[in-house]
């Protein structure tokens, strides 16, 4: 399978009911990669998310991970296959506590690693060490996201979905969550695709960008080149902090 | 003030197996946000089929020790009763989930009364009774208490505690929570949604099933239509102490279980089936979210 994409979206229509999400996506995250994936409010970033886990379900159109054909696959499968997901709304199990969420993130190995991976994980979000007896529905927003990413990353992902992870962070905590991405990305080889309404900060930090309009994807090519890109700065970056 | 212990010891009783069956309303109600009205019936199936092991018992082997002819009838129950729930829940109530809300609602009416027509036909109408099983009772301080007491109140208090350590501190009973706060997390966290609901059902049959060995010991008889209002109290007993959640319905269980038991002993006895009735309908209309309860019911 080498030069296969590990994620490769091609010609998926997702529909809510009648109302079309997405209108013929096609997208490919290479091993190895941080895609960033950017668009306005409502341009159907966050269901090409979960159209990836199949909730909801790609009408037409196949979506294949390392190979394996997922377009019909169940949910849980899928998350079989290690790919994680920060969700959109983070989805913190909100009366449980953080190491339950966290325990949850666990559940593929049945904790077998859960010991050296939570270390891990509180390494990266030192706060979530000392509110790991509290219940997630009483953490701050910037605590979920990052109980929601810490949860993700304990399934030991191939593959990590990240839906907006600096929405609601702090400048200083959005740069360590960056920093952090990039360097599970150098050092674990993790490959990561992750939305973001922080256009700039998302193709600074991407191998490669795609940006979406109206379930559409219109534009891709690589961070760099989609920052310098002058539809890309009027429409994303202009006006936005830098 | 004698009296008032007998019957507080009577309600404690009856309290236990209402809790156990009301365990089996909330979790279900808890992970897929449905009142499975057959659950009454999947009770009173326990207290037949305890019924049918016993009498087969008794005729193979004449006496049998009374813990290990309970142990058998349990076990039998509750292996054929989750049986029953597994494929009701497959057959009647998956295939309607994410339909219209009233769908399942109308669907368990319906399974409820095709159990109890089923054993109606099956195993006739009339009442169904076994000779005592057991019948010591000890008098301490002017209160009497029977053996059968005893082993209904300590059965429950085993079972209430192993599956408050299944539910809290194993991966079933968290993926179990989890399925319950948000199912589509849940499968994204590669929990198979449907096995663990699959598995709620069973383990709610399992407690009901135990429940019916229990009233049929209790009682010394059953009929077909004993599934309707023991399964009445128990839901009242959830309702009360608060849908969804697990303390909730022990303690919802126990509350209606002393308020039967103190209703019959002070107003009158032919009415307290009422009672039941009339909390339903005043938690309903004044604590919708009941005792232990949260007040806010959407699902996400
Ligand atoms: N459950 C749903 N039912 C119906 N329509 C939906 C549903 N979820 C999303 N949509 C619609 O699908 C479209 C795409 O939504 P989506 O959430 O994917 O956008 P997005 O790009 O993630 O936006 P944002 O940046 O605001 O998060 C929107 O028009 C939205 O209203
Ligand atoms: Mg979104």
């Amino acid at each position: 399978m080498a030069g296969a994409p590990l994620l490769d979206i091609k010609g998926v229509h997702t529909y809510y009911g009648n109302i079309r999400a997405l209108n013929g996506v096609n997208v490919s995250v290479n091993e190895g990669e941080i895609v960033a994936l950017i668009g306005a409010n409502g341009a159907g970033k966050s269901t090409l998310m979960m159209t990836v886990f199949g909730a909801p379900r790609a009408r037409t159109g196949t979506i294949t991970f390392a190979g394996t054909d997922i377009t019909q696959m169940p949910t849980h499968e899928i998350a079989r296959l290690r790919i994680a997901q920060s969700p959109e709304g983070r989805r913190i199990f909100p009366r449980m506590t953080v190491m339950e969420n966290l325990q949850m993130g666990a559940s593929l190995d049945n904790l077998k690693y859960y010991d050296e991976d939570v270390e891990k994980v509180f390494t990266l979000f030192p706060r979530l060490k000392e509110r790991i007896n509290q219940r997630g529905g009483t953490l701050s927003g910037g605590e979920q996201q990052m109980l929601s990413i810490g949860r993700a990353l304990m399934a030991r992902p191939k593959l990590l979905l990240l839906d907006e992870p600096s929405l609601g962070l702090a400048p200083l905590i959005v740069k360590q969550i960056f920093d952090a991405i990039r360097e599970l990305n150098r050092t674990q080889g993790l490959t990561v695709f992750l939305v973001e309404q922080n256009a700039f900060g998302a193709l600074k930090l991407a191998t490669r960008g795609y940006v979406m309009v109206n379930g559409n994807v219109t534009m891709s090519g690589t961070g760099k080149d989609l920052l310098a890109n002058p539809e890309v700065r009027a429409a994303y970056l202009e006006g936005g902090h830098h | 003030m004698q009296y008032f212990v007998q019957q507080l010891v009577n309600g404690l009783t009856l309290g236990s197996i209402y809790g156990l069956i009301a365990i089996g309303y909330t979790m279900v109600y808890g992970i897929i946000g449905m009142i499975n009205f057959a659950h009454g019936d999947i009770f009173m199936v326990g207290a037949f089929t305890a019924l049918i092991v016993f009498l087969i018992l008794a005729a193979a082997f004449g006496s049998v020790p009374i813990v290990v002819a309970l142990l058998v009838m349990m076990i039998v129950a509750m292996l054929l009763t989750s049986l029953y729930n597994w494929t009701i829940e497959k057959v009647a109530y998956r295939p309607l989930r994410g339909s219209f809300r009233l769908a399942p609602l109308i669907t368990a009416i319906g399974m409820s009364i095709a159990l109890s027509n089923f054993v109606q036909v099956t195993q006739g109408p009339r009442n169904k009774p076994i000779p005592p099983m057991v019948s010591q009772v000890y008098n301490i301080g002017g209160i009497s208490i029977s053996l059968k007491q005893i082993i209904i109140v300590v059965v429950t208090a085993v079972l209430l505690a192993l599956f408050w350590y299944l539910v809290n501190r194993t991966a079933l009973g968290r993926a179990q929570r989890a399925c319950e706060q948000d199912r589509k997390m849940a499968a994204l966290l590669g929990i198979d949604v449907d096995r663990t609901i699959s598995i709620t059902f069973i383990m709610g049959a399992a407690l009901a099933a135990v429940a019916g060995t229990l009233f049929l010991m209790y009682y010394g008889v059953v009929s077909f239509s004993d599934g309707f209002v023991p399964g009445v109290k128990a839901f009242t007993a959830a309702v009360l102490g608060g849908i969804g959640s697990l303390p909730g319905a022990v303690l919802g269980g126990l509350l209606i279980g002393f308020i039967e038991s103190m209703w019959s002993a002070y107003f009158s006895i032919d009415y307290k089936d009422v009672a039941a009735f009339s909390i339903l309908a005043i938690v309903l209309i004044f604590l919708p979210s009941g005792i232990l309860g949260r007040p806010e019911v959407e699902k996400v």
